[in-house]
């Protein structure tokens, strides 16, 4: 009895529902099955990660709660006045849109990473890599705006202070992972072209883009949570 | 998905058109979320239209993008039960923040 590998896929032996969770677990066989050793701990890590995120995202809930003071209108700080138009999130908006369209090049790059594509993964990779990197651009632009106006961690001119260490807390590390996404995916996507990959398979394509989807999926709760509520 | 081909057991393989229709998808219910606070929805219509969009996002980058729905159970179940008791978190941290509010105005007015 050696390990299931990924050729014996689809057989009609394998069990499904429940009964497939008690196989997998106590078959004494590897209990991730098919799944590459590398995809199975980036999983493990984006959970871990998934805990940190939330912790930051409760503590905001929290001292958002617990506040007295009005808790400042984010459709007005985060607006922008573009040709004398007043527009309420735009910025974030714009991120937004960046953000997914990111994660769609990335998730073509997966798949003609399997189809051993080398040249379409390798720049639908480096597009990734230019959209999350101008994504960090925006949050830098972001940043000093509001820093100029007035908001530090321990207060702000426009209501609860706690306003300010939300902030910076839950952006400045979802930046950070945006930013190690970026560098991940510029070091994977020039050993993709360089041939690295060519005989040991494009897993690290999907892992690559396990770690991207996530930071996107981050981001769809802080603009949930954070800026429209 | 029957369509789905696993060549050589060389991982996760679908259709390129999958993936467009979800970007599409996703632009539509982030276009969707933006609007609901550019025509300044109020109260608790807000609230669970932001929720609902936010859960469909998230339900198709998880399931599509990162190829959960195409996952043995075991693996999706290790990964996506745990953080379910993040909502006993919430419920506390939320109990937390209430009377931490309450006490406030109690003890310093509405200043505090």
């Amino acid at each position: 009895m050696s390990t299931v590998t990924g050729s014996s896929t689809g057989s009609s032996k394998e069990s499904k529902g429940w009964q497939g969770v008690s196989d997998d677990w106590g078959g004494e066989i590897e209990a991730f099955r098919d799944v590459p050793w590398g995809k199975a701990m980036m999983w493990i890590f984006l959970l871990s990660d998934t805990f940190i995120f939330s912790c930051f995202l409760v503590s905001y809930m929290t001292v958002r709660m617990s506040t007295t003071v009005d808790w400042p209108l984010t459709s007005e700080v985060f607006a922008l006045t573009v040709n004398g138009v007043h527009v309420p999130l735009l910025l974030i908006a714009i991120m937004t849109f960046i953000l997914i369209t990111s994660s769609g090049t990335m998730a073509m790059a997966v798949n003609y990473g399997y189809r051993r594509d080398k040249k379409k993964t390798f720049w639908l990779m480096l597009v990734t890599a230019i959209l999350g990197a101008s994504f960090v651009g925006m949050q830098a632009f972001e940043w000093s705006k509001l820093i100029e106006e007035g908001v530090r961690p321990w207060g702000n001119p426009m209501g609860a202070a706690q306003f300010g260490a939300a902030f910076f807390m839950i952006t400045g590390f979802h930046g950070l992972h945006v930013s190690i996404g970026v560098i991940y995916l510029l070091v994977v996507a020039f050993k993709v072209k360089r041939g690295d990959y060519d005989d040991t398979g494009f897993e690290i394509v999907e892992i690559t883009g396990l770690y991207w989807h996530f930071v996107d999926l981050v981001w769809v709760f802080i603009f949930a949570f954070f800026y429209l509520w | 998905m029957s369509d789905t081909i696993h060549a050589q057991g060389d991982g996760q393989q679908h259709p390129i058109g999958i993936y467009l229709k979800i970007w599409l998808l996703l632009f539509v219910l982030s276009t969707l979320s933006y609007m609901v606070d550019y025509i300044n929805l109020q109260g608790y219509l807000r609230w669970t239209l932001i929720i609902i969009f936010m859960l469909l996002k998230a339900g198709l980058i998880i399931a599509i993008f990162m190829h959960m729905m195409w996952e043995r159970l075991a693996l999706v179940y290790a990964i996506l039960l745990p953080p379910l008791c993040l909502l006993i978190l919430i419920a506390l941290m939320a109990v937390e923040g209430d009377t931490t509010m309450l006490s406030r105005i109690i003890y310093f007015g509405e200043g505090g």
